[in-house]
């Protein structure tokens, strides 16, 4: 075997620009393919990581009238929809999957609800319970975190994003300072911010529609306080925490089946709980760039096939060159077997020599293409060892007619060849 | 007996209906240690003749019998191994490959055997020294005369120590001093315990054979014997 490879890369070398012109072929198929495959891969783990982020792994499970979400600001407490009880919280923190779950109230738009002085805030206003800042990364970086207390005794207490500190507090230390909630007084506890907060790539006008960060700032209270500043019983939304980017879709499903089942309590309702599934989303934006990308792979498979019968076509005129060799060989009692795998592997080590050519030409045609386009790409490990691993079966395809032809060649008939 | 022909008749066909009788009614027995020609002039049938002698071809009807063995009616891939074994080949035209070394062309047969690669090498250089070639063992083909080139080739022959070596017109592309030295290796080599079938229309190399079987129009006309 290591004796037909050596024998073939010698043959190989001793034709190098027939063997070359026949390799080409192969190259081209395979550097082509392997450009697309890294360009779809860039552009899919760029969809990817914009949708959802660097990995907090945070699923959001909301109330939907029909097909939108249920905005409680202008809207009426939703009939037949009840609070979260203990037991179906149980229930979700048992969903296989889930580290952490948080229930927690929200005005997503306020305008005209929060004052500081008489600087009005635009932004988003949630009523959290302990788990909800951890789930989304948050830490301090400023002042003090909710304590017990603040949930127990319903303290006015806040905490806000440094887009809320600078909106609502220019130039100014914002722990301590009073702000006003629906005509309440609350204090700012402290100053929260994501850690490692995401920035998505944007290359395009369409990015920015998609991902920019447009929100305003976030305020956060305890939600045991809401009740003061909105109504009772408004039902919770819930973000759960999967413990990884795979489970987030199943994780979602089966929390909104769960509180669809037990919060919701007529059957018929036009309500539901839904899961905002980023992966999901993700995947299909994925599909959408991979399936006008899954032709252009046909295509270039054309030319992989050109290769191959370009392959085929050299390895008929070797085995009419060596037909001596090929009979000599027999004469001295070489088996058919060990004729059909000399060629076999003459093609398949030019085929594989060819497709390891292409991978690295494709690679820079990917680098390439992406320093001038801008667009990202990826380097797919196993596409590299697809397209070698095809490339020799290529050979060996392609290898087969010339093969059995040398392998069935009469030893008397090519010895008296001259 | 190491060959033992009998009533072999061999046809080439043409075309369709038609075929054209090149052996008729061939019969031949080789003992072991024979040191033997095959004579005739070109169309007699000599060449068809080794071809069947080297199962190199199968006779169209008659028994052929190698070494106790019935070697009519085998598959190709037997017939590769009993060549393999038992017969060693000498050409007029050495058909060394060119890409390999003089050792790397004797090792070929052994490789087909299966022969360990340490072993082959020791027995490649063991040949080759009975050619009186081994300094010349990591040479080309391109690189060797005439005469030594036949020499790798009887090297080659020898080198599964076959007990039979066919050698056609072995000194036709030699000039008379190298092709009295490989007919001299035929002698050292039968001397030794080989049997030896050279196939030539020369009489001058018949003449250094033992026996003489001479062929025309595809039959055995008289065997005569060398003092």
């Amino acid at each position: 075997m290591f004796e037909n490879i050596r024998l073939a890369l010698q043959g190989i070398w001793n034709h190098k620009l027939r063997s070359l012109l026949t390799m080409l072929g192969i190259i081209i198929g395979i550097a082509s393919i392997i450009t697309i495959v890294s360009t779809i891969k860039g552009t899919n783990d760029q969809i990817k990581q914009n949708l959802i982020g660097n990995g907090t792994n945070a699923v959001e499970v909301k109330l939907y009238q029909d097909d939108w979400e249920y905005d409680l600001s202008y809207s009426p407490l939703p009939e037949g929809v009840v609070p979260v009880s203990e037991e179906t919280a149980q229930a979700l923190r048992e969903i296989e999957g889930v580290e952490k779950v948080s229930l927690y109230k929200a005005r997503p738009y306020i305008d005209g609800t929060v004052f500081y002085q008489n600087t009005p805030f635009s932004g988003s206003l949630t009523g959290i319970d302990p788990e909800y800042l951890g789930i989304y990364g948050y830490t301090l970086t400023a002042g003090r975190n909710f304590v017990e207390r603040d949930y127990t005794q319903y303290r006015k207490s806040a905490l806000i994003d440094r887009k809320a500190a600078t909106a609502l507090f220019p130039g100014e230390e914002p722990v301590g300072k009073i702000i006003e909630i629906s005509g309440e007084p609350f204090t700012v506890v402290g100053v929260v911010a994501v850690r490692d907060a995401f920035i998505p790539t944007i290359n395009s006008m369409n990015d920015y529609w998609m991902y920019a960060d447009t929100s305003s700032g976030k305020i956060f209270v305890p939600g045991t306080v809401w009740p003061l500043l909105f109504r009772f019983d408004e039902p919770e939304s819930v973000v759960l925490k999967a413990s990884g980017t795979e489970e987030m879709t199943s994780v979602g499903q089966a929390a909104a089946q769960i509180l669809t089942q037990n919060q919701i309590l007529k059957s018929d309702s036009k309500f539901s709980y839904q899961s905002q599934d980023r992966l999901e989303q993700a995947k299909q934006l994925q599909n959408l760039s991979a399936s006008t990308n899954r032709q252009l792979i046909w295509i270039a498979g054309i030319s992989l096939l050109v290769g191959g019968i370009g392959v085929m076509n050299i390895m008929l005129v070797s085995v009419t060159e060596r037909t001596r060799e090929i009979g000599l060989k027999k004469a001295l009692g070489a088996k058919r077997r060990r004729i059909l795998s000399q060629f076999l592997t003459e093609a398949s080590v030019l085929t594989s020599i060819g497709g390891i050519v292409g991978v690295a030409a494709g690679i820079v045609m990917a680098k390439a293409i992406s320093a001038v386009m801008l667009t990202p790409t990826a380097v797919s490990v196993p596409a590299i060892l697809i397209a070698v691993a095809f490339s020799i079966v290529i050979g060996v395809i392609f290898g087969i007619i010339p093969a059995v032809k040398a392998s069935k060649l009469n030893p008397i008939d090519a010895l008296r060849r001259e | 007996m190491l060959v033992s022909m009998k009533n072999i008749c061999k046809d080439y066909a043409l075309g369709k209906n038609s075929s054209v009788p090149v052996l008729r009614n061939v019969s031949l027995s080789v003992e072991e240690g024979d040191f033997l020609a095959i004579m005739g002039p070109s169309g007699s049938g000599k060449t068809t003749l080794m071809n069947l002698i080297g199962c190199l071809d199968t006779p169209t009807s008659g028994e052929y019998t190698l070494d106790g063995e019935n070697v009519t009616k085998l598959s190709e891939n037997r017939l590769s191994e009993i060549r393999n074994r038992n017969i060693g080949f000498v050409f007029q035209h050495f058909y060394l490959l060119p890409r390999l070394t003089a050792i790397e062309n004797v090792c070929l047969p052994m490789v087909y055997a299966g022969v360990p690669k340490k072993e082959r090498l020791e027995r490649a250089k063991e040949a080759l020294r009975t050619v009186g070639l081994e300094d010349r063992m990591n040479f080309r083909p391109s690189q060797l005369s005439g005469g030594q080139s036949q020499r790798v080739a009887i090297a080659r022959a020898i080198s599964m120590k076959p007990k039979l070596v066919l050698a056609d017109e072995p000194t036709g592309a030699l000039d008379s001093a190298s092709g009295a030295q490989v007919m001299e290796l035929f002698r050292k080599l039968n001397e030794a315990g080989t049997t030896v079938l050279v196939i030539t229309h020369e009489q001058a190399v018949a003449d250094c054979m033992n026996k003489t079987y001479h062929i025309l129009d595809g039959q055995i006309r008289e065997t005569e014997g060398n003092p």
